[in-house]
C-alpha cells in the first residue's frame, strides 16, 4: 500500500528546514512539545482510537482518491503515532512527510468529528504534528511567507502601514461616485462596530471592501474601520504552528477594537479568521470568551434582513447552491442564518447533499491553499468527490461565504469543467439591494 | 490442570478483578488530573447537557452521521458491544460462581439465549479481524495490538462456547476460557480496550465544544 513517502512534493521550505535537522534535535523538541503542550486530548486520543476506519468515508482526500493512506486516521498513524513510537527520534525525512502531510492533506475541517463514535479530534492531532513542525522550522514555504507578513507587518499580505488607509481612501473615493454620502470612516472611536477583513481584500480584492461600505452606507450604519495595524483578522501562523504569532495577530485585533471602544467586531467573509478571533486565538491568549463581542458576516447580514436594514430591488433569479464552510458552520453553526440570508435574496435555492454541519470540505482551508503552486494540483484532484456534489446541484451559481473556499471552490470548478461561479453574500447584497443615492 | 483451574478461579481472579477495578479508577482519576493540569483552555467548555444530547446519538444506532454511512460496522458494533455486557454479567454459569463463592446472586438469562448471544460475539469478533486483515483503510492502520485484543475476546467467547456445548476436554476449556477472560479484564485499562473508560468522556468533550461554543451538532 502506498504511503505518504510515495507522493513527496520538492518544497523549498521543507527541504531546506529538515536539512538542518538530526534525529536528535528532533527528540528533543518533540519531547518538550509534548510534555509541555500536550495533555489529557493527545493522550486519550491516541490511546482509544481503535483503529475501525470508520472516518475514512468523512475525508474528502479519501472520497477523492479512494487511497486508505488518505484517510484521517491513516494521516495520524502516519505521523502522530509513528513519532509517540520512536519517542520523537527519527529521522529528518520522515519529519519532511510529517509536514507534508499535516499542512498539505489535512483542511482541519473536523468533518471526521462527525464519523468518529470516540469523538476524535484529528484537526487537534494534525495541529499538534504542525506546532511541532514549525517548532523544528519545517513549514511550506509559501505559508511561511505569510506568517513571516504576519510578524512583521501584523498582516498576512505585507501590506504597510500607509498602503492601508490609502487603499480604503482610494475605495471611499470610487464608490463615493456612486453613492456620494458613502464613507468608509476612519479609526471612529466608540462607532457601533469595527468593521474588519482579512488583508488579501485591500491587496487584491478591494471590490469587497467597496462593496462592504456600500451595504452599511445603505444600511445606514454607524461603523468604522481601524487606521493601524490590528485591522488584519486573518491569521496564517494559527496554521503553521506558530501560536506565538497567532497570538500576537489576535491581540492587536481584540485591542485595537478596545482601543476604539467599538461595541462588537463584525468580521467579514471569512472562515479561517473566525477561527482564529472567535474559537482559537482567544484560548492562548487566556480568554474564554471574547474580550470585544465577534460577529461573522453572515450573522451580521442575517440581523441587517432582520430588522429590515437592507432592502433588495429584485431576487437573484438563476438558482443557487449553498457552499457551508467548515469554520462558520461546524465551528459556529451559522447554517439556519446562512440560508435564511440566501432565501431572502435569490429565488431558487438548490441544496448540496450532504450539506449543513455534514458537508464536504472546499479543500483550501486550513491553511493548505497557502502552501501554494507546489501542492495545488493534490488539493484539486484531492477533491473530485466535492467537484461531484456540485454538479449534482446541476445550478450554476455557488454561495460561498468565505475566502478560502471562494479559491478553492473556484479551482475544483475550473479543473473540472463545472461551468460555475462563486459569489459572497456581499456580492448578491450588493448587486440587488435598493441605490437611493446612485439615481 | 486441576491446579491451574483453582489458581484461575481463585488468585487470579482477585487479581484480575483487582487490576480492572483499580487500574481503570486510576487511569481515569490520573486522566482527570492530567485534562487539569494541562488541558484548562478545554476543560473550561465542558457541557453535561451537550454531552449528554450528543451521547444520546452516539448510543443510538444511526443516530450519528458516522453510524448511518458505515451501516455493517454499526449493526456489528452495536450488537457485539450488547452481548460483550449482557453476556458475561448475566450468564447463569458466572451466576452460580458468585453465588458459590460470594453468595451474590442475580436474574440471569435463559441459557439458549446466552449460548446464541455468546456465538454471535464470536461471529462478530470473526468479521472484525476479517475487516483488519482485508478492508484495505483498516489493514493500513492495524497493528498487532489491534488483531490481539480482539482474539483474546473472541477467545474469551469462544472457549465458553466450547465448553458449555462440551466439545472437546472441558477442563482445559473452561480453564482457557477463564485465564483469558482474565487477561481481557486486565487489560481494559491498559490497552485500546481502554475506550470502554475514556470513550464518553472524549465524545463529550468534542460535544461539549461543538454545542456550547460552535453552535452546531457533532453527531
Amino acid at each position: 500500500m502506498s504511503t505518504i513517502a510515495d507522493r513527496l512534493i520538492e518544497d523549498e521550505g521543507l527541504r531546506r528546514g529538515v536539512s538542518r535537522l538530526t534525529p536528535e534535535k528532533i527528540e528533543k523538541v518533540f519531547k518538550e512539545l509534548i510534555a509541555g503542550e500536550c495533555g489529557a486530548r493527545l493522550k486519550t486520543y491516541v490511546e482509544s482510537c481503535v483503529r475501525c476506519g470508520m472516518c475514512a468515508k468523512a475525508c474528502h482526500y479519501y472520497m477523492s482518491h479512494k487511497d486508505p493512506s488518505y484517510t484521517p486516521v491513516a494521516k495520524v498513524s502516519q505521523t502522530m503515532w509513528r513519532l509517540l513510537a520512536a519517542g520523537g527520534r527519527v529521522e529528518p525525512q520522515v519529519i519532511y512527510e510529517c509536514a507534508q502531510v499535516a499542512y498539505t492533506e489535512c483542511n482541519l475541517c473536523r468533518r471526521c468529528i462527525h464519523y468518529c463514535p470516540l469523538g476524535i479530534d484529528t484537526g487537534y492531532i494534525i495541529s499538534v504534528v504542525r506546532r511541532l513542525c514549525h517548532k523544528l522550522g519545517v513549514t511550506p514555504q509559501y505559508i511561511q511567507d505569510t506568517a513571516h507578513s504576519h510578524s512583521a507587518v501584523l498582516n498576512q499580505m505585507w501590506v504597510k502601514d500607509d498602503e492601508w488607509p490609502d487603499t480604503l481612501q482610494w475605495q471611499e473615493e470610487e464608490a463615493r461616485e456612486e453613492f456620494p454620502g458613502l464613507r468608509i470612516p476612519l479609526d471612529v472611536e466608540g462607532a457601533d462596530f469595527m468593521y474588519s477583513v482579512i488583508a488579501p481584500e485591500p491587496k487584491f480584492r478591494t471590490q469587497l471592501i467597496y462593496q462592504a461600505a456600500a451595504i452599511f452606507n445603505a444600511a445606514g450604519l454607524n461603523w468604522t474601520m481601524p487606521a493601524t495595524p490590528g485591522w488584519d483578522n486573518s491569521n496564517m501562523a494559527m496554521f503553521t504552528g506558530d501560536s506565538e504569532i497567532m497570538s500576537r495577530v489576535e491581540r492587536a485585533h481584540y485591542e485595537t477594537a478596545q482601543r476604539l471602544r467599538v461595541k462588537r467586531i463584525v468580521m467579514g467573509e471569512c472562515g479561517h479568521a473566525f477561527r482564529a478571533v472567535y474559537d482559537v486565538a482567544n484560548r492562548w491568549l487566556g480568554w474564554k470568551w471574547h474580550p470585544v463581542p465577534v460577529v461573522h458576516s453572515v450573522e451580521f447580514f442575517w440581523e441587517l434582513i432582520q430588522q429590515g436594514r437592507i432592502k433588495i430591488t429584485h431576487k437573484y433569479a438563476d438558482p443557487v447552491t449553498i457552499h457551508d464552510p467548515c469554520n462558520i458552520i461546524r465551528g459556529r453553526g451559522l447554517m439556519d442564518k446562512l440560508r435564511e440570508v440566501t432565501h431572502f435574496l435569490c429565488e431558487n435555492v438548490v441544496e448540496m447533499s450532504p450539506n449543513r454541519e455534514h458537508n464536504y470540505c472546499c479543500c483550501a482551508g486550513g491553511g493548505v491553499i497557502n502552501c501554494g503552486p507546489p501542492f495545488k494540483n493534490v488539493r484539486i484532484v484531492g477533491n473530485s468527490i466535492k467537484a461531484e456534489q456540485l454538479r449534482a446541484t446541476g445550478v450554476h451559481t455557488l454561495v460561498a461565504p468565505c475566502h478560502n473556499c471562494h479559491g478553492g471552490l473556484e479551482d475544483i470548478i475550473s479543473k473540472f469543467g463545472l461551468g460555475m461561479h462563486t459569489k459572497f453574500l456581499g456580492d448578491l447584497i450588493y448587486e440587488l439591494m435598493e441605490k437611493p443615492e446612485a439615481e | 490442570m486441576h491446579a491451574l483451574y483453582d489458581l484461575a478461579v481463585g488468585p487470579l481472579a482477585w487479581l484480575a478483578f483487582g487490576v480492572f477495578i483499580i487500574g481503570s479508577v486510576y487511569r481515569l482519576l490520573a486522566m482527570r488530573a492530567l485534562a487539569l493540569r494541562k488541558d484548562g483552555a478545554f476543560v473550561a467548555y465542558v457541557s453535561w447537557p451537550h454531552a449528554f444530547k450528543s451521547l444520546a446519538h452516539w448510543f443510538t444506532p444511526f443516530g450519528a452521521l458516522g453510524w448511518r454511512e458505515n451501516p455493517g460496522v454499526t449493526i456489528a458494533t452495536f450488537i457485539f458491544h450488547i452481548c460483550l455486557f449482557l453476556v458475561p454479567l448475566f450468564l447463569m454459569g458466572h451466576i452460580v460462581l458468585f453465588d458459590t463463592f460470594r453468595g451474590w446472586s442475580w436474574p440471569a438469562l435463559p441459557d439458549g439465549a446466552a449460548d446464541v448471544l455468546a456465538i454471535v460475539v464470536v461471529v462478530i469478533c470473526a468479521y472484525f479481524l476479517w475487516r483488519r486483515l482485508s478492508v484495505p483503510e483498516v489493514r493500513f492502520v492495524t497493528s498487532a495490538q489491534d488483531v490481539l485484543v480482539v482474539s483474546l475476546v473472541g477467545l474469551t467467547f469462544l472457549t465458553g462456547v466450547l465448553a458449555y456445548h462440551r466439545i472437546g476436554d472441558n477442563l482445559v476449556l473452561t480453564t482457557l476460557h477463564i485465564l483469558s477472560g482474565e487477561a481481557m479484564l486486565v487489560a481494559i485499562p491498559f490497552t485500546r480496550l481502554s475506550h470502554m473508560l475514556f470513550g464518553v468522556f472524549s465524545r463529550g468533550y468534542i460535544a461539549s465544544e461543538f454545542g456550547s461554543v460552535r453552535h452546531a451538532k457533532d453527531w
